[in-house]
């Protein structure tokens, strides 16, 4: 009895946990799904109908906006996120003095909410209260910055919010695995006469792989669901020049009574992640597997 | 031990007691949900919360900020799924009858006899109100959508009279524009470029295009030339705003005509609440107006209501009887309407309280009723499924905040109407 306990033990510590993710998670998708293929307006409904919510979806205008607007969003986001936190890391990783209150200063972001700093940016970026009109009293008085007004620029005040919001997290990540790389291959190709930069390129990059896909994991996932800066920001304004998938979901959910073209917005949601993730994920863990079996 | 066992004994029943309580004699309770948070509108809804009390209610307040339906719907729609609708909600338009269909509202028939409902209101309010004819909602006022607001001192500064045709309108901008004030006062949400649209199409195109269009969706009139103008009009106004206009709220638009910083602004009576309850007088401080254009026989209505929903406790049953019952009597009209800038719904109430604008208001109401221009507003959610009006303001939005011509505007507003109503 006992024994069949502690061989089982491990696995009935997990089943309430592994129920619940399998209701509120996978449930839940599933439901989504169901919904976006029903006729659902102010109330859900059972009744299928196909595909009309994905037909009546792309033929959306403000789809389309939001559409180019994750992709240049999300590029950037991810890109410059990664590239703003690695060489953070890399920085810090030189040994230098008060490297522990560095560190906190450019983690400290990631302690605010995406409602403060997008509220913060929103006033930094208001051509009326912020910088712009900072630099006219300093007197500046040909100075323009009214990114955050002009439809066609708007998103792009978004990218900064977000960058800055989160390269304190990649830099952690990328912060910990560069203490993680064996000194003495790096003293070993210092000896050789290799140039920081040939050492940082040619051995301690490849060596810290796993950290620039934890990184990505992290950074397009909030890219893809990223709501609340948005709507701190600008709203999804001017107009809806700024309007991201998450927001078209929940206007379309919430505000204008589609529930199934919302529910179909969340899934074309998830199918983004899918197809970003899952190639990514399978060549990350192939060669983990083959070397194990 | 024994201690113990006495103890919980005593916890037991005294929690027995307590819960018992309730159920036997409770107060009439009434939770309203609803978005009135701004300065006049909170302290409408306080007058009503000090009836309520007065009486022997209970008033449980569930506040939604913001400012506009939208976020409110999106609590009331989780409240019900969950089993656990507040008892009344301030819901207005087709939406009651959304809501009716679902079985969701409680008719308070009983309440609208005894007050005489029926002969106190205009038929096209009384109509709202009702699902499948019984009365499921209590109306609390009549707002106008389309004004115009200016400041006197800024006018006479410049040299300009309140302007009654567009022409007249652009002539005052440019000078407004030469002595460095924002022509337009204007706030940049979604929303409120949607409302400066409808405004335009009333007041362009006139009360019945405005019907045939944006009530009616007719698509000749959606397509047609009326359409263009209305748009070219609205690019012209864009020409007005300042730089910075984009996120602004209303009240802060309003704010700019007070203090001198900008000559006009288009938009609903609510603009007049803030005023007065800032201390501002009509005018003295401001001045209202029918917008340019044929705006002279329009009246954009837009009628605030809370709806009743069903609950199998007896003490909301009460509790909703009593709120609308002092909902719909002449005090409680008329506190709330003072303090809101909305007229009284009733059309039997002396009006010796209300200022310059209300009357105007009053007699414009009297006016196009009888001309055929009392119109419901489609973008206020009285006229039009919430998809169709979304579609409208998107529409109305992305042309306001693009370069986008108005032939492009009047093919995208069709296209987006058409597939809203699919």
């Amino acid at each position: 009895m006992r024994a069949a306990l502690g061989r089982h033990l491990s696995a009935l510590i997990l089943a309430p946990t592994a129920a619940a993710t399998l209701v509120f998670v996978y449930g839940f998708i599933a439901w989504t799904a169901y919904m976006s293929f029903t006729g659902s307006r102010m109330m859900p409904v059972y009744e299928l109908i196909g595909f009309d919510a994905y037909t009546r979806l792309w033929e959306m205008e403000r789809w389309n906006v939001s559409i180019v607007n994750l992709l240049i969003f999300g590029s950037l986001f991810v890109g410059l996120g990664l590239v703003t936190g690695l060489m953070l890391a890399i920085l810090l990783d030189q040994r230098i003095r008060a490297e522990g209150l560095l560190r906190t200063v450019y983690l400290y972001p990631m302690a605010l909410s995406f409602i403060v700093t997008g509220t913060v940016w929103k006033w930094l970026l208001n051509p009326g209260i912020g910088l712009e009109r900072g630099m006219h009293q300093l007197g500046w008085e040909s100075f323009r910055f009214g990114w955050i007004v002009d439809p066609d620029l708007a998103i792009y005040t978004i990218v900064i919010a977000g960058v800055w919001q989160s390269s304190g997290l990649v830099l952690a990540i990328f912060l910990a695995a560069l203490r993680g790389v064996d000194q003495d291959v790096v003293k070993a190709a210092f000896m050789d006469g290799a140039s920081t930069l040939q050492i940082y390129w040619g051995i301690v990059l490849p060596s810290i792989r796993p950290a620039f896909f934890s990184a990505v994991i992290v950074l397009t996932h909030l890219a893809v669901k990223s709501f609340d800066l948005v709507v701190a920001m600008t709203n999804g304004g001017p107009g809806y020049a700024t309007d991201l998938p998450a927001i078209f979901m929940y206007s379309m959910s919430f505000q204008r009574n589609n529930i199934a073209v919302g529910s179909a917005t969340a899934m074309m949601m998830l199918c983004t992640v899918m197809a970003i993730i899952v190639p990514y994920l399978y060549s990350e863990l192939r060669p983990a597997r083959s070397a194990h079996g | 031990m024994h201690h113990i066992r006495l103890s919980i004994t005593c916890l037991a029943l005294a929690t027995g007691a307590l819960s018992a309580l309730p159920a036997l004699a409770g107060p009439p309770t009434v939770e309203v949900l609803h978005f009135m948070t701004s300065g006049g509108q909170a302290k409408g809804m306080k007058s009503l919360k000090d009836d309520l009390e007065a009486q022997g209610g209970k008033w449980v307040d569930t506040p939604v900020g913001g400012g506009n339906s939208e976020d409110a719907l999106a609590k009331l729609r989780t409240r019900v799924m969950g089993g656990d609708a507040p008892s009344s909600v301030q819901l207005k338009g087709p939406l009651i009858q959304e809501w009716g269909a679902l079985g969701v509202l409680q008719p308070i028939d009983d309440v609208a006899t005894a007050g005489r409902w029926e002969q106190a209101l205009p038929k096209l309010v009384s109509d709202t109100m009702k699902y499948k004819g019984q009365w499921v909602a209590a109306p609390v006022n009549i707002h106008r959508l389309d004004w115009m607001y200016a400041n006197p001192a800024v006018l006479s500064k410049v040299g300009i009279r309140m302007p009654a045709t567009w022409e007249e309108f652009d002539a005052a901008a440019d000078k407004l524009k030469a002595a460095g004030i924002t022509p337009l006062a204007h706030g940049g949400q979604a929303w409120q470029d949607a409302s400066l649209f409808e405004i335009v199409v009333a007041s362009v195109g006139g009360p019945a295009f405005h019907r045939k269009a944006l009530v009616e969706l007719d698509n000749a009139a959606l397509t047609g030339p009326t359409m263009k103008q209305v748009f070219d009009r609205m690019r012209k106004l864009r020409g007005y705003v300042d730089a910075n206009f984009s996120g602004r709220d209303w009240n802060v638009a309003t704010n700019m005509i007070i203090n001198g910083q900008a000559g006009f602004q288009l938009m609903g009576d609510w603009v007049k609440g803030d005023m007065s309850a800032a201390g501002k007088l009509p005018g003295r401080d401001y001045v209202c107006a029918n917008p340019p254009g044929h705006g002279g026989g329009s009246f954009l209505f837009i009628v605030d209501s809370f709806a009743m929903f069903k609950s199998k406790n007896p003490d909301v049953l009460a509790g909703q009887k009593l709120f609308g019952k002092l909902m719909m009597e002449p005090r409680f009209q008329e506190n709330f309407n003072l303090a809101k800038g909305s007229i009284p719904v009733r059309n039997d109430m002396k009006l010796d309280k209300f200022d310059a604008c209300a009357l105007a208001a009053r007699d414009q109401m009297d006016k196009s009723i009888k001309g055929g221009g009392f119109n419901p507003s489609a973008i206020h959610d009285m006229a039009v499924a919430s998809a169709v009006r979304g579609a409208m303001t998107d529409v109305a939005t992305k042309h306001f905040n693009s370069s986008i011509s108005s032939d492009e505007a009047v093919q995208l507003l069709a296209r987006s109407i058409k597939q809203a109503r699919e």
